[in-house]
């Protein structure tokens, strides 16, 4: 009997490990106040790799944000522009702006960048993944932060 | 005069449905190609230039030609369907009884095939389907959409109106929130329509080729990073439904050209 309790409840905390891991291994993050202070990668992102992710459309920013980008021609106006970004926001509101806007507007289009649950028929291809990973949310957010007028 | 054009109008305020927050009011309803270029939609208006065209002629030879084991063409039923054809596409998806659901033209075409020429289905996006629904639907060319009037629609409209209004996909986005609430801003540079379904088959630049209402929304859904609905399916059918039942009044203009 006693023996069977113990079996279950290893059985119950493997359960819970494998519950965890299928969340991507998202890394977890403590939202403070109206951000997150805390890098998701526990190291500084890469301002110049970021520039390059925020213009890459696979990251999706530029189809609803403009910004100081003169190389580019097609950049969306849905969302506000993004110059001077560093001015309005600190880093740790522009990595939660950027893990989950929802959590201040639940009617944004934003989506949230760093969520990989409680989502609707995800196509199979990104199923389960974030848009973006921690290091890239690491390196917009040192770029966006850079955006002083 | 003016006092029963009055009794009308309030007969029609008071029955059309509210429009639900965020929906488009009827007046302010505008097609994908007042958001176009002159140079597109010069192509639209001329015939002489307007690839889409090319497919309404093809419908047209496809029309008369005997199919199936029964070798019958659509004509030797519809005969001419200059006349017979008016108005049809306007009221599609239509309710059918036999399956106690709505059809789109397309699968119209094609039980029509099944049941009255013995003829294999065309499969979904071919050269004949769209030359056909294209040629069909020219003919309605001019005509107020009426679509979703049968009440026997009324649920399918509701499950289309809520497909529309439903997050979907990594980027969880709706339908409704680009065109109902941001159509005419630009998302990387084009600008977003109302989604008013008023042309299709269309020729759309961007595909080099004439496709249908279900391809466009495939589209889309692939591009929110959703679960494309397989063509045919329910929720695609609802969802055409619902899109031409909010265009209702609007003229059609198959063939359309959109960027």
């Amino acid at each position: 009997m006693a023996r069977s309790i113990v079996h279950t409840a290893a059985l119950i905390a493997s359960l819970a490990f494998v519950a965890n891991a299928r969340a991507e291994g998202l890394a977890p993050y403590e939202i403070i106040g109206d951000g997150i202070a805390e890098s998701l990668t526990g190291a500084p992102g890469d301002a110049a790799r970021g520039r390059a992710l925020v213009l890459a459309r696979t990251t999706t920013c530029i189809l609803c944000h403009s910004g100081p980008f003169p190389e580019t021609r097609f950049q969306g106006d849905l969302a506000p522009d993004l110059t001077g970004a560093g001015n309005r926001w600190t880093v740790s509101q522009l990595r939660l702006r950027m893990v989950d806007a929802a959590r201040f507007n639940p009617d944004t289009i934003m989506p949230s960048y760093y969520r990989a649950d409680g989502l609707v028929r995800v196509g199979r291809n990104f199923a389960g993944k974030p848009i973006l990973s921690a290091a890239e949310i690491e390196d917009i957010v040192a770029y966006l932060a850079t955006l002083r007028d | 005069m003016n006092f029963w054009r009055a009794i009308v109008l309030a007969a029609l305020v008071a029955t059309a449905p509210a429009p639900l927050a965020g929906e488009i009011p009827p007046d302010a309803r505008r097609s994908g190609y007042s958001f176009m270029g002159p140079d597109t939609r010069a192509m639209q208006d001329d015939d002489t230039s307007s690839p889409g065209m090319l497919f309404v002629l093809d419908g047209e030879t496809l029309w008369t030609k005997k199919a199936g084991s029964a070798d019958k063409a659509c004509a030797d039923c519809h005969g001419d369907a200059r006349s017979s054809m008016k108005g049809v596409a306007a009221r599609y998806p239509a309710f059918d009884k036999a399956l106690a659901r709505p059809v789109t033209l397309d699968q119209r075409i094609n039980l029509c095939r099944a049941n009255h020429q013995q003829a294999a289905p065309l499969p979904y996006e071919s050269r004949d389907i769209l030359a056909l629904s294209a040629f069909v639907a020219h003919q309605s060319r001019g005509v107020a959409i009426t679509a979703g009037d049968d009440p026997q629609l009324k649920p399918f409209i509701e499950q289309g109106r809520n497909l529309f209004m439903q997050r979907e996909g990594q980027l969880n986005l709706a339908c409704t929130n680009c065109h109902d609430d941001n159509f005419e801003k630009r998302l990387a540079g084009s600008p977003i329509t109302q989604a008013q379904p008023t042309g299709y088959p269309l020729y759309r630049l961007e595909w080099q080729t004439l496709g249908s209402l279900e391809r466009r929304l495939r589209s889309c859904m692939t591009g929110v990073r959703a679960q494309a609905y397989d063509y045919g399916a329910p929720e695609l059918v609802a969802l055409e439904l619902y899109l031409m039942a909010r265009a209702r009044g609007m003229p059609m203009e198959t063939p359309a050209v959109r960027p």
